[in-house]
């Protein structure tokens, strides 16, 4: 009863003793026991997870107490693996069992918040006027618009209501569709696997309106293009406890242990079951402690290591000794027994394209696609043959388009591999050379840009009666890694240490590793697969795909998996994990997030060329064609035009989608050609050739193509991801920045010849940047409106990853706490209040959509010889043939609302599909029917499922995808059987009856069911591994040749010299050299170049972000770039002290972390370190000190943008440019003074506080 | 007027003084038993608290005791056994004094840590600051007496004080007389002192109470409180 009363036992407190009185026992109260079992009491858990950034995709339980999230701890209740496997638990990370702090920090967002000039002048216009004229009273007015636009990222925000902030919003929406066109309105989110019903809040909203959704995957440079080139795929890789199944481990360029934290145990598993590990760095990182064998290449140089290796693989075990397993997987699942023509040219031979049936007299009976069915040997007979697989199967007939070791008639054919012993003549052929390039700060070799090599090769007759001179991809490939296969004749080795390009001595000049562990790490690799049929594998990440050239460096790699069968087999293949976070349930997702139940197509964009046009970082593009072009490019001009004139080609020729898409707003477009009583796509075409309608891209800044309105939501693009960060603020956002180059113009460099060039580049694009986020991030910062979202602990929704297997959700522990909603709530509200102002201007409009050739389609088919323009007049212009899709969406504004909740009719008439494969859905749409309920009020949408609330949302995902109702993955794969003329079924059978719920995955993660969407299976015999169901089931890969293919025959892979696999050194971005010059006189110490690298980190970024205090403590509470202790010593820089890094592009601010892990000549800065936190003022800017891609620029590559091609078919986060920034240099030096900036609005730096550094 | 603010300061304010000690420190005790403690700081720094704290300790409980000792034993005790009035006061004298410089060093130093060490400065509270202040002006005030004291020697200051502590305790109505007459720094050193009793609950001095003084006459090396102690429901 009382504390104090309890106390007073002096008489009967001891009440025993034992062990001859050493020990007594008492009768005090023990209540105060009480307090520390309290602390761990708590009122409810609840299943939840991270959901935007992190690829752990770990279940983790929410611990909530009187109201309030307390602390979270990991789940450990995963469905069991099998006997003999570890299970996946528990999962989790630092990162993630801190996430708590956001909720009730200060940095978490509670209100509506508005920049205060702008709400000032929307109240001012409101009293007066309607919702949308009142915006556009703002727009007009020059004076106006700038007030808001330059106060950007400066502070200045104010609270405001919920209804008020929504109708800015819708207003600003309206206003810009009418104005500009529905394709102004661009949204910005990524990883939708993380949370499906978040992402497709935005999406959902933006398509209804016909707003652009930007992919993310390739801007974030996380997409290898290399996977769909080589096998038509996106990203697939194995789950982690496949790594169990390995018995050879690579890690290159992946830091296992600290950025896959959760999934690192089952790499210490198997290294206790005994399987081997090689680790590539350059750095000694965390997982290099792991290794048998720890290589440490020049950083940037990996594709000459992986030739290397390549190169002893090719001569121990196919050329001197012929492996028998590997000789029969690459006869089977890769294009090596092709057919290549050799082009002559004046100076000898260069090998052409894949000869195709339609090349022969008669096709070989192929009537169907004979343009896309290539053609080999039949080593039996000695004949051409065009064996079934290849892309021509897929789309011309009905059930041959399989793996079967057959011909298109259905004979057994054996496929020869190499023609050396059946070969008319030894041709010399000339592949390209990159490593003797000249680059100040990587060595080169000597050895002129064409190799000669001899390739045995064929005579053969063609259709027009000509003679061609033909070789297999094996031969072509084995010439090309310098291997003799007994023709002798120049470049190629004898031996290990011969100075040939790709041999293991040529690599130790460029990448420093001693060749003699090249040559151990080949025969291991290929050994163990040998003896265990492909189970070595290779994990690889961020490292070596952020290079401009991460294709080349890829590609050596998945070269010496198909070398030695591992793809496709448990426990082998080709591990790319990073940013891809496998969205399972995609095709049930899709619809939901594009509105594809009211609209087909969406507007997608590929961000990287998006960006790189509207914040005009290509006016500063110092890479000229001619610095990549290859020495044995095919005849034409290449080199007169710049990388975005090859973008603005790639879009006209429907290769790459648009955003915004021509320059007229396309609901004009439709009406005026309605008013002229005619088709609108005939309309289009027609005012397209004539030149009076023009595509957007080829006047970016123009104001009538700026992007207008962008809304980012579970994204911190401008603090994260922004490549070319100070030319966001510059250009798009019109605000102070740190952009230190001069553009083209000013620099009289060769300027575009397909974008017009304005003298005066615009600043300030967007009309209205708004974000939602649960943090004032540095993207909130910039924004004219932020809306305050949900955390991950505050809201309904799916989570999956390539890393299990398992579908968990993400579930409300606790209401969105103070003003806050969740992501679907919030667009829901937009929604409704577009819906109701929207009749002020729109009502029922038409529009003209311009979508690019898609992959996974018969449009991929488009073009299959040569690169014709129609708007040179090279070729008649024809919608998805020659030039986009045309189509026509019909628009209904005022029921935008209406359609957002509510599942529409096209899911019944027109049925769902994905990857090619289509199937019917009307019986899921009445589950969801009877599910979620149907519309009740008067409508356009009355009897429709209903999709009210988050978790209706998620019953539709899961309603819908094969991956988590059993009966739509067998209708799936039944459909897929009539393609591949093969039975599949039976992988999803056992499971046709099992749907999975959201209730059920918030009582546990379920495992989801196999479908043909997928390559691997989920099933009780295998872990989930990529290219499975191809090398098992037969199914081709979807690439031109449906094996996994080596050789990349289009014009522009040649003439960018990557048909085959070759090293190609960093290129040079050209930002040092003006401030490597003038940098010494600035402040008085010592400077020193460095390769700036961007890795992800330990503190942050995977469930957190770089403000998490708790993680901030953990690391040095700031901005940190680490430097190794010889260049640290060179520059006179010291631990921790504050430095500067800076380049044309602009400058950062960070401590100095020196560190003997680090190698010399590169710097190592964590990627997303908050410009919020701890950051001081630039000496070179004088501006707040700027986030690691202050000093980085996107520079886009030709071949990426290669469309209407087989695998080179644009998909959304499939294919396109992608955002590199790893060849970048900096200059970095000790800073003088370390302004905090302090003092707002001060015209001049402030001084007083702040500390100075002396020089040594 | 005189009259009136030493009968309220010396008469009356210390039954206020001493029933928030006692009341207070109870209420604390059973209410806010989380908050029951001596909030050391001796995880931020080590430095300078061995010395200064193991200094103060000592000579404040040399002080607190010889205080208690001194003012509330009856005088015919002392009378009893011999022992004088002029030499009883040279003994509280020497003794104190001994103490006080022991206590106020140990003061000085725990000072300075505290407002000095930036990292104590912020996990201090302005209450862990002003208690610290507050007793050692106490200490200093405490050390002033000291030459008064030395100024008349016989005794008849300290009777009037033993009068006045002694009168307290045993509710005479004319305590606070004894004590009017005596100089502004002792009054000083009472107003302070009572004032300190005031203050005690809400501040980290509760630890006082909580001295962990029964472990020396603990019996047994390992002790095992039972499954139905006091006040426990039983299981």
């Amino acid at each position: 009863m009382s504390h104090f009363l309890d106390r007073l036992t002096f008489f009967k407190k001891n009440v025993g003793e034992f062990s001859d009185g050493h020990g007594i026992t008492t009768s005090e109260s023990r209540d105060w026991e009480e307090g520390y079992r309290s602390r761990w009491q708590h009122d409810k858990v609840v299943r939840s997870t991270h959901g935007v950034n992190c690829t752990g995709s770990c279940s983790w339980k929410i611990h909530v107490k009187g109201g309030i999230v307390t602390w979270e701890t990991q789940q450990t209740d995963y469905p069991r693996t099998r006997p003999d496997m570890p299970n996946h638990e528990p999962r989790g990370c630092s990162r993630g069992a801190s996430y708590s702090w956001y909720i009730y920090s200060g940095n978490r967002l509670k209100y509506p918040m508005v920049r205060k000039a702008l709400l000032r002048q929307w109240r001012e216009a409101r009293k007066t006027l309607a919702p949308v004229a009142a915006w556009q009273s703002i727009q007009d007015d020059d004076a106006k618009r700038q007030s808001y636009v330059e106060r950007r990222g400066l502070g200045g925000f104010v609270r405001a209501g919920w209804d008020e902030v929504t109708e800015i919003v819708a207003a600003a929406n309206a206003y810009t569709v009418k104005r500009h066109g529905p394709d102004r309105i661009a949204g910005f989110s990524p990883i939708p696997a993380m949370s499906m019903v978040s992402y497709a809040a935005g999406t959902r909203y933006l398509s209804l309106l016909g707003g652009t959704c930007m992919s993310f995957y390739d801007w974030y440079c996380d997409l290898p293009p290399s996977s769909p080139q080589t096998w038509g795929e996106q990203t697939d890789v194995p789950e982690s406890a496949d790594w169990y199944n390995s018995s050879f481990l690579m890690i290159w360029g992946s830091n296992v242990p600290q950025t896959r934290t959760p999934d690192a145990h089952f790499y210490t598993e198997v290294r206790y079951k005994g399987a081997k590990s090689v680790v590539v760095s350059p750095d000694y990182s965390e997982a290099s402690k792991f290794a048998d064998l720890w290589l440490s290449p020049k950083q940037g140089t990996d594709a000459a290591l992986g030739m290397a290796i390549g190169h002893v693989i090719l001569k121990e075990f196919h050329v001197d000794r012929q492996a028998e397993y590997f000789r029969d997987y690459v006869r089977q699942y890769s294009d090596f027994p092709m057919l290549v023509r050799l082009d002559a040219r004046e100076d000898g031979h260069v090998s052409g394209r894949l000869l195709r049936a339609s090349d022969f007299p008669g096709a070989f009976g192929q009537s169907a696609q004979a343009d896309w069915k290539t053609v080999a040997i039949d080593e039996t007979s000695g004949e051409l043959v065009a064996p079934r697989g290849s892309i021509g199967f897929r789309w011309g007939d009905q059930g041959k388009w399989n793996l079967e070791e057959k011909d298109a008639d259905g004979n057994d054919v054996r496929l020869r591999l190499s023609l050396t012993d059946s070969h008319d003549e030894a041709v010399p052929v000339a592949f390209p050379y990159f490593g003797n390039q000249h680059h100040d700060y990587f060595t080169g070799t000597d050895h002129p840009d064409k190799l000669i090599r001899n390739v045995p090769a064929k005579r053969v007759t063609l259709a027009d009666g000509s003679q061609a001179l033909v070789a297999t991809v094996h031969d072509l490939f084995v010439a090309n890694y310098g291997v003799d296969q007994g023709l002798g004749g120049e470049h190629v080795a004898s031996d290990y240490d011969a100075d040939v390009p790709y041999t293991p001595a040529w690599q130790e000049r460029i990448t420093g590793v001693p060749w003699d562990r090249v040559i151990s790490v080949a025969r291991a690799f290929a050994g163990n697969a040998e003896k265990t049929n492909g189970k070595s594998m290779v994990i690889l990440g961020a490292g070596l795909n952020h290079w401009y050239h991460m294709d080349m460096i890829y590609r050596s790699i998945i070269n010496m998996l198909v070398m030695c069968g591992c793809v496709g087999q448990s426990g082998g293949g080709w591990s790319h994990y990073v940013g891809q976070e496998k969205l399972r349930p995609q095709t049930g997702w899709t619809n939901l997030a594009f509105a594809l139940d009211w609209a087909r197509p969406p507007r997608h964009m590929n961000s990287t060329s998006y960006w790189y046009a509207h914040t005009d970082q290509w006016r500063y593009e110092r890479l000229s064609v001619s610095d990549i072009l290859s020495p044995t490019a095919p005849e034409g001009d290449w080199v007169s035009q710049s990388l975005i004139d090859y973008n603005v080609r790639a879009e006209r020729m429907g290769w790459l989608p648009s955003a915004p898409q021509l320059n007229r707003n396309p609901l004009d477009v439709a009406k005026d050609a309605e008013a002229a009583g005619r088709d609108p796509v005939d309309y289009t075409v027609e005012q397209l050739k004539s030149g009076d309608l023009a595509f957007a891209c080829e006047d970016p800044d123009a104001p009538e193509n700026w992007p207008r309105n962008l809304f980012v939501w579970r994204s911190n693009l401008l603090g994260s991801s922004g490549k070319g960060h100070e030319y966001f603020l510059k250009h798009l956002l019109g605000t102070k920045h740190g952009v230190q180059g001069k553009d083209l113009g000013e620099e009289g460099g060769q300027k575009p010849a397909e974008v017009a060039w304005h003298d005066k580049a615009p600043e300030g694009k967007l009309d209205l940047l708004v974000t939602l986020d649960f943090r004032m991030s540095t993207t909130a910062l910039y924004s004219d409106v932020v809306l305050p979202t949900a955390t991950w602990y505050e809201k309904n929704d799916l989570n999956t990853s390539d890393m299990h297997p398992f579908i968990h959700p993400l579930s409300t522990a606790v209401d969105p706490v103070w003003e806050s909603r969740t992501d679907w709530g919030i667009y829901k509200s937009i929604a409704k209040k577009f819906s109701e102002i929207a009749p002020e201007v729109l009502g029922k409009e038409k529009d003209v959509v311009l979508t690019p050739m898609q992959h996974d389609s018969p449009g991929e088919l488009a073009q299959p010889f040569g690169v014709s323009e129609w708007k040179k007049g090279e070729v008649e212009a024809a919608p998805g043939k020659t030039m986009p899709m045309i189509k026509v969406i019909e628009r209904d504004y005022p029921n935008v609302y209406k359609r957002f909740t509510a599942l529409g009719p096209l899911m019944e008439s027109a049925g769902n599909a994905g990857k090619g494969i289509a199937w019917n859905t009307e019986h899921e749409v009445d589950f969801l029917r009877q599910l979620n309920g149907t519309v009740r009020d008067d409508g356009p949408t009355q009897g429709m499922p209903k999709i009210d609330s988050d978790i209706d949302a998620c019953e539709v995902i899961l309603g819908l995808a094969p991956e988590t109702n059993g009966k739509v993955a067998v209708k799936a794969w039944d459909s897929l059987g009539k393609q591949t003329g093969r039975e599949h079924t039976h992988l999803a059978n056992s499971r046709a009856e099992d749907k999975i719920r959201f209730r059920d995955i918030q009582a546990q993660p379920r495992k989801i069911v196999s479908s043909p969407i997928w390559s691997g299976l989920e099933s009780e015999h295998v872990s989930y591994n990529a290219g499975y169901t191809n090398v098992h089931e037969l199914i081709p890969w979807r690439t031109l040749t449906g094996r996994q293919q080596l050789y990349q025959d289009h014009p522009w892979m040649r003439a960018f010299g990557e048909q085959l696999c070759v090293y190609k050194p960093p290129i040079d971005t050209k930002t040092l050299h003006p401030y490597l010059q003038g940098a010494e006189s600035q402040n008085g110490n010592p400077h020193i170049a460095l390769n700036f690298i961007t890795p992800h980190q330990k503190w942050g970024i995977h469930s957190t972000y770089t403000d998490n205090l708790l993680m901030l403590t953990l690391s040095r509470g700031g901005p940190i770039v680490w430097i190794s202790e010889r260049d640290a010593k060179k520059a006179g820089i010291e631990d921790n002290d504050w430095i500067e890094a800076f380049n044309a592009n602009g400058a950062l601010t960070a401590r100095a972390v020196v560190s003997q892990r680090v190698k010399d000549g590169m710097a190592l800065m964590y990627h997303a370190q908050e410009k919020i936190v701890n950051v001081p003022g630039s000496e070179i800017t004088g501006t707040r000190g700027g986030i690691h891609n202050s000093v980085t620029r996107a520079v886009t590559k030709p071949t990426h943008m290669i469309g209407g091609y087989a695998q080179f078919s644009y998909g959304f986060n499939y294919y396109g440019t992608v955002g590199a920034n790893r060849d970048e240099f900096i200059v970095v030096r000790k800073m003088a003074k370390v302004d905090w900036l302090e003092d707002p609005e001060s015209p001049t730096l402030h001084q007083s506080q702040d500390q100075t550094q002396a020089a040594e | 007027m005189g009259d009136y603010l030493n009968t309220l300061v010396f008469g009356y304010y210390p039954y206020i003084c001493l029933a928030v000690f006692f009341l207070g420190s109870l209420i604390r005790f059973d209410r806010e038993q989380f908050t029951w403690r001596s909030g050391s700081s001796q995880l931020l720094r080590r430095k300078q608290l061995r010395l200064g704290s193991n200094l103060f300790h000592l000579g404040v409980l040399v002080i607190f005791f010889g205080h208690l000792v001194g003012l509330l034993t009856p005088i015919a005790v002392f009378d009893a056994i011999g022992i004088g009035h002029g030499f009883k006061q040279v003994m509280a004298i020497v003794i104190g004094g001994i103490a006080g410089v022991a206590a106020l060093v140990g003061a000085t130093l725990l000072l300075h840590r505290r407002l000095g060490d930036p990292r104590i400065r912020a996990n201090s509270s302005v209450n862990d600051n002003a208690v610290l202040i507050l007793l050692y002006v106490q200490l200093v005030l405490g050390m002033a007496t000291i030459p008064i004291s030395l100024g008349h020697l016989d005794g008849h200051m300290m009777l009037n004080f033993m009068a006045w502590a002694q009168g307290i305790w045993t509710f005479q109505p004319n305590a606070a007389a004894h004590v009017a007459g005596a100089h502004w720094i002792f009054k000083l050193h009472l107003f302070l002192g009572l004032t300190t009793f005031l203050v005690f609950p809400f501040t980290r001095l509760v630890h006082v109470w909580s001295a962990p003084v029964w472990y020396l006459g603990r019996r047994g090396y390992q002790i095992v409180r039972t499954r139905n102690g006091n006040g426990r429901k039983p299981v």
